[in-house]
Parts: structure tokens; sequence; C-alpha cells
């Protein structure tokens, strides 16, 4: 294949589809390195941390949609400290230095300030694509910079987001040049937006197919608006109160009607349940329908509107919903793929009207069933491998149970065997979530059957040090290992070290870790980052120990550090690898070994 | 685990008011059971958001694990927005009665809102920034009927507020005469 022209090795490398595809023929040969790195249209990097943007942009400066991953995912618990790292700035300033060709961007737990928005508005001129997931740091001011200066805007896609809200005046600041939106996304919005304003954009986007207003838009707004988008194929709604004429709610029904392409709804804040039967028009045609931020419908009106969705192919919903209502999901959704139920109640724990036997009632009634998050009050090994042998097609298994470490609920068992029937039957799995009662013997099955796991996700598990190594030794595609308040330590760190370096991440907190094993696994693996942060009294007070330990005229160690032993524990610890060297952005209470 | 987004508060919001006897299994640290774990454990409540209920057992952080917007989003659903007319001013309001304390925090917001056409006397109560004459406070109930605020528990009244007014003293003198032959 060397003998052909570039171009033609160009287009046969166009058709290869994922990024590790790609990654491998750069591989083969400095020809091949040549042309796939200028060819380059996406490149996805999943750990900020893992290689210097400046790297990333040299290396692709043709590349025209860019995904950056920040902070671990245990951060969305509340488990990563505040200005921990995963700052957007350096690498919209590096994308804008040199490869002004960007036209997407896709961050997910990054912090992004307003003067990161304005340069990245600026910097590009045929910017398409602006998607943040769980970011922080930036304030409407900073959307109102995207909406001015992207003349070609079209996805701007909020979610989940922590933004500061500076008043509605963001929306308008979109020109009435700018016709070109698909996608519009602002549910994470905390304050009003103006309607007129919003109006008026929806009304010159013909192109608009996804559109997730927040909780300020009142159902007047949407019916007005729902007017002008017959094509929509994506509606998160506004509030849905009762604080609304019987008349506004007609308005709504006989606009919803109109759209015809409508497969998605969410939305549904404040929702009443007066508002339920002027959904029911719609039910039939929804493959995709999240209620989970609704607490105020209970089971029998949930149970109403999704009993009329008979093809459901994704469902979100709140533990109101109950195991009977699971019940009427499992007899009328007979296409479901993805369910995720969450916790109304986070502060009692006990109160989920959700058990194993919604469950189960899913397993058997939704056979195509592959992704699954599930919060529930209790959990028995009977269930669970009634589910492994009902749904073998899963693919994302995570089981909440609101207690940590609550054994079987009929035997008193640990719940061992339950999980262990997941991952024999489950053989595509690729992310697993525990919890409940666990041994070692769980590890034991993971390690031994899970061939394709990638993600794992461990809390309050587990007996030993041979647990994590069951893992650790037998997942082969092991990608994200994240544990909390489990009993593994040094033994389990350092058992496989080699390990880290085909592992995007490790994380582990509250457990037996102690600063030594660290120190080991720092000193034997120089292409990983071991970064450990500490729980100390006052931490503002540690000194700054940036610890590159070449360099020992900047070294100084807290006086907490030298009066511990090496085998004091250590709190949190992150490990990753990296082309790029320990990062130069960590804040004092991280410690880089 | 699940869904969630960040959250840049310093205070852990995600301490779960998990309820456990003292002869259950506890959630120290494992392997662990000393003072100074538990001292941790102590010091990571403290940190705990102080709107909950106060729990004495919880003892995880980040658990159950939900993302930080996921638990803000369901909590601001308590939110009770009413409608705020002042006599006089050319558009009415939205104040949220559940994110004050009490009477005097709705009052500094009210006033707050409408600083352009009130101000505040020496004795805290609203008044025309022009003339100086006393706004006085009432609100419509679940009932309909026109009440003075500031007779009831102040969360009585969030419960049964539906709009407020702050109505022109004059017009209020004039009102009961009426009011009293009821």
């Amino acid at each position: 294949m060397t003998y052909f022209p570039e171009e033609v090795v160009e287009h046969i490398f166009s058709f290869l589809p994922s990024h590790s595809d790609r990654n491998t023929v750069s591989l083969v040969c400095k020809v091949w390195y040549e042309v796939e790195r200028l060819s380059r249209r996406a490149v996805f990097v999943g750990n900020c941390y893992a290689v210097r943007p400046e790297r990333v942009v040299l290396r692709f400066p043709n590349v025209k949609a860019l995904t950056v991953k920040g902070k671990p995912h245990f951060a969305d618990f509340n488990l990563v400290p505040p200005d921990w790292g995963g700052y957007a700035g350096p690498w919209i300033e590096a994308a804008a230095r040199s490869c002004v060709g960007l036209e997407e961007l896709r961050m997910k737990r990054m912090v992004v300030s307003d003067e990161n928005l304005e340069l990245l508005a600026r910097s590009f001129p045929r910017f398409k694509v602006l998607v943040l997931i769980s970011c922080e740091g930036f304030s409407t001011d900073g959307l109102a910079a995207i909406a001015s200066h992207c003349k070609l805007l079209r996805e701007l896609d909020l979610q989940e987001n922590d933004v500061e809200d500076r008043g509605p005046r963001w929306l308008s600041f979109f020109p009435d040049s700018c016709t070109s939106l698909v996608s519009l996304n602002f549910a994470c919005i905390k304050g009003e937006v103006n309607s007129g304003a919003l109006e008026r954009l929806v009304a010159r986007s013909p192109n608009l197919r996804s559109l997730r207003l927040n909780r300020s838009v009142s159902v007047d707004t949407l019916s007005k608006i729902l007017v002008r988008t017959p094509n929509l194929e994506d509606l998160g709604t506004g509030n849905l109160t009762d604080e609304f004429q019987a008349e506004s709610y007609a308005r709504l029904t006989s606009a919803l009607e109109k759209c015809k392409m409508l497969r998605s709804l969410s939305g549904f804040w404040d929702a009443s349940p007066i508002c339920v039967p002027y959904i029911y028009p719609l039910c039939h045609q929804l493959t995709g329908l999240n209620l989970s931020y609704t607490p105020t419908l209970d089971y029998s009106d949930l149970t109403k509107m999704v009993s009329r969705c008979v093809k459901l192919q994704r469902l979100w919903v709140l533990d109101c919903i109950s195991d009977k209502g699971l019940q009427v999901v499992a007899s009328s959704c007979k296409d479901l793929q993805e369910l995720r139920v969450f916790p109304s109640d986070f502060y009692v724990a006990g109160a989920s009207a959700v058990t194993e036997e919604g469950l189960v009632a899913i397993s058997s009634g939704c056979p195509k069933l592959s992704s699954l998050l599930y919060f529930c009050h209790q959990m028995t090994n009977e269930a669970l491998i009634t589910v492994a042998k009902n749904c073998p097609n899963f693919i994302r298994f995570r089981l909440c149970i609101l207690e940590p470490k609550k054994p079987d609920a009929m035997t008193g068992q640990p719940l061992d065997e339950g999980f262990g029937a997941i991952v024999r039957e489950c053989k595509g799995l690729r992310r697993l979530s525990m919890s409940g009662l666990l041994t070692d013997k769980v590890f034991m099955y993971i390690g031994k059957y899970a061939k394709y796991l990638e993600m794992l996700s461990i809390a309050f598990a587990g007996d030993s040090d041979k647990g994590m190594m069951d893992v650790m030794n037998g997942c082969k595609n092991l990608r994200k290992l994240e544990i909390r308040d489990s009993p593994f330590g040094d033994v389990a760190l350092l058992g496989n070290v080699a390990k880290y370096e085909t592992m995007r991440s490790l994380w582990m907190s509250s457990c037996n870790v102690t600063l030594k094993g660290c120190q080991v696994l720092a000193s034997k693996m120089p292409m990983l980052n071991v970064e450990i942060m500490n729980e100390l009294d006052g931490s503002s007070e540690m000194e700054e120990n940036h610890a590159d330990l070449s360099k020992v005229d900047k070294l100084y160690v807290s006086e907490m550090e030298e009066n511990h032993t090496d085998l004091s524990k250590v709190d949190k610890l992150y490990v990753y690898r990296t082309t790029a060297g320990a990062r130069d952005d960590a804040p004092n209470f991280v410690k880089i070994l | 685990m699940s869904t969630s987004s960040t959250s840049s508060a310093a205070a852990s919001p995600a301490v779960s008011g998990l309820d456990y006897d003292d002869t259950a299994l506890t959630l120290a640290l494992p392997g662990s059971s000393s003072a100074a774990d538990l001292a941790a454990a102590d010091r990571k409540r403290a940190h705990a958001d102080h709107d909950m209920p106060p729990s004495p057992k919880a003892r995880a952080v980040g658990w159950p694990p939900v993302r930080a917007y996921r638990r803000n989003a369901l909590r601001d659903e308590q939110a009770k927005l009413v409608k705020v007319a002042v006599d006089g001013a050319p558009y009415l309001r939205k104040v949220d009665l559940a994110a004050h304390d009490g009477y005097a925090a709705l009052l500094r917001a009210l006033h707050g809102m409408f600083a352009s056409c009130l101000g505040a006397d020496g004795a805290g109560r609203l008044v025309d920034a022009a003339t100086g004459a006393e706004y006085v406070p009432t609100y419509e109930d679940k009932d309909g009927d026109w009440m003075l605020v500031g007779d009831v528990p102040f969360k009585m009244f969030v419960d049964s507020c539906k709009r407020i007014r702050l109505m022109k003293s004059s017009e209020a003198v004039s009102l009961s005469p009426r009011t009293s032959s009821q």
C-alpha cells in the first residue's frame, strides 16, 4: 500500500470509523503517520492531562472537531476538591494559535471561563458546534460572546453545567443573520430568558431539530415556539406548572400534535399532573423520555404516560415510579434499550420505592435492554441472576443500592453471585458499577469473565488486595478503574504496574494505599502522573510541593510529612498515563510524585 | 456511578442522611476505627450542606453517587415564586418566597427589587421614595382574601401566599372601615 499515492491512502483512511483505528494506522510507517495526521478531522482526548495541547494541535493542524475531558468521573460526586484542575484555557489557546479551522469543540468536566469562551468565539471563523457537559466556571456573558461572534453556529448544547446567571440578555446576542441553528440546549441555565428573543430566534432557525428550554420558559411561550418548529425531533420543555389555564395547555397540545417528527421529550420542570393528558397525543411516537427531574409526578401519572409510549427506547425516571410502575414499563415498552431510575430522596436511606422486583420485571419484559442505571433500596442475588439470564445484551450495568454494604435482602449473603452472573452472562459488558455487600469473590468473577470491561466503579467493597489484583490481571480491556472506601492497599496498587500504561486512569479514595506505595509506583513508572491529595487540618497551610524529585532545590516538604512515616495513608490517589509530564497547574493540595 | 455535574461549591452537599443503629455496620474507613478517622469524618460532616436536616449518623461524602447538578435541580423544585405588585410601579416582579428565611429578609428583597420607587425608613418599613408615604405589604391567600403580611408565622405565610401587593398606605387606611365591619 505504500506504493499508492498519498491521496489514495488518505481516502482509504477516511473509512476508518474509530479514533483507535486511526491511531493504529499512524503507527505503521512514517508516510502513513504523516498522511493520517494531516487528514485527521476529529481528535478525542480522554484525559486533558495525558498530552499537552500544543502537541495535539501541532500534530493535527487540520482538526475540525476536538473533544477533551477533564476531571475524573468521581468529581461528579464531590470527591475531587474544587480547583483541582481541568482547565479549558490551554486547549482553546493552543487551538486558536494553530488550528483556526476548528469547527467543533466538546468538553466534559472542565473548567471553562468567560474569557475562554470569548477567545473561542473570536478565533474560529467557521465554528459550528459547542457542547459543554458538566463544566463550570463560566457565566451567561460567555454564552453571549458565542452567540454574537459564531456566525455559523449550528449547535449550542449545554448539559448539566454550573453556569453563573448574569441575566437574560445573552440570548438576544444571536444576530438576526444567525439562521443556522440546528440544536439549542440551555436547560441548565438557571435564570430567565427573554421569551420574545427566544421566539424570534426559533422563528429564524428553519433547521432547528433539537431544542431544550429551561424552567423559566412558560407553557405559552412553548406553544408559540412549537408552532414554528414542525420538524423538531427533540424537545425539552420549560415549566409545566398548573399556574396556567387549561386554554394554554390546549394550545400546547395542538402545537405538539403538529410536531410529527418529535421523538424525544425531556424537561417537565415542576410539571403538574394536570399537564400529563396534554402530552398523550405525542406518546406513541416517542423513542426517548426523560422525566427524571419531575418529582411532582407520581406513580399513577407516570404510568399513564409511559403505558402509551410503545416505541420507547430510552427512559429516565425517578424512583417514584415504584416497582409497580416499572411493571407497566415492562409490559408497554418492548423496545426499551436504556433505563435510568434515579433516587428522588437523597437524604434518607431506604425511602426508595424501587427494589429488585422492578428490575426483574423490566428484564423479563424488555429483552433489548443494554444500558442500565438503577438506584434502589435493596437487591437480591436471585434477582440479579434472573436479570442476567433475561438480558444478556448489557453493555452498561450500573446498580446503586442506597445503603452501602447492604447484603442480599432475602438471604443476607453478599451479592457476589448476582454480579458474577451479570459478568458471566453479559459477554459484551463494557461498563459496570456495583454496590451492596461484596467480597473478594465478585472481583474474582470480574477478572475471570469480564473480558470486554472498560470501566469499573467500586464502592465499599472487597476484603483484601486480592480483589483489586484479580481485576487488574484479568480485565484485558480495562481503561478506567475508580475505587472508593475499599480495603485495597499497596500490594494491589503495585501488583501489576505495567497495566497502568494500558489504562486511562486509576482513582482510589479512602482506601489503604500509603504514601510509600505511591512513591514506589511513581518511581517505577515515569510515564504516569501519580497525584495524591490528602485532607489535612487547614490544608491551605500545607506547603506547596509539586514534587519533581529531581529538582531538589525546589523541593520543600511540609512539616506534616516530615513527622509522618511514609506509611501514612493517602486519602485520594489519581494515577494516569501521560506524555506531558507533571502538570504545572496543580493546586497546593495536589502532590505529584 | 451515575450522571452528574460538577459543582464548584466548596461545601459538599453530598452527605447522605444514612441512619445507622450504633450496633449496625458502620461506614468507618476500611480497616480503621481510630479516633483520627472518626474526627476526619466529623470534619467532613461539618462541611455538609447546612440546609440539610442534621443527621448524626451520616458518614459518606458523595453518597449516593448523584451529580450535584441533579441534587440542586431537585431541591430547587421547592422554589415558591409569587407575583409582586407595587402600586404605581409600571410592571410586576416575581419573588421566590422560599429563598428567604423570614419576613425581614423578604422585605429587604422587595425593597431591592423596587428600589427605584421604594426606600426604607428608619424602622425598616417600605416607603415611597418621593412622598415618604408608607407602603403596606399585603398578600392574597389560598382563600382569595387579602391579608396583611406579618400576622402568621413565616412558613405558614409562604405556604398560603399566592401573590403580594404593596399597597399605598393611604389606600390601605381607606379599606380598614370595610374590613372591620366584616
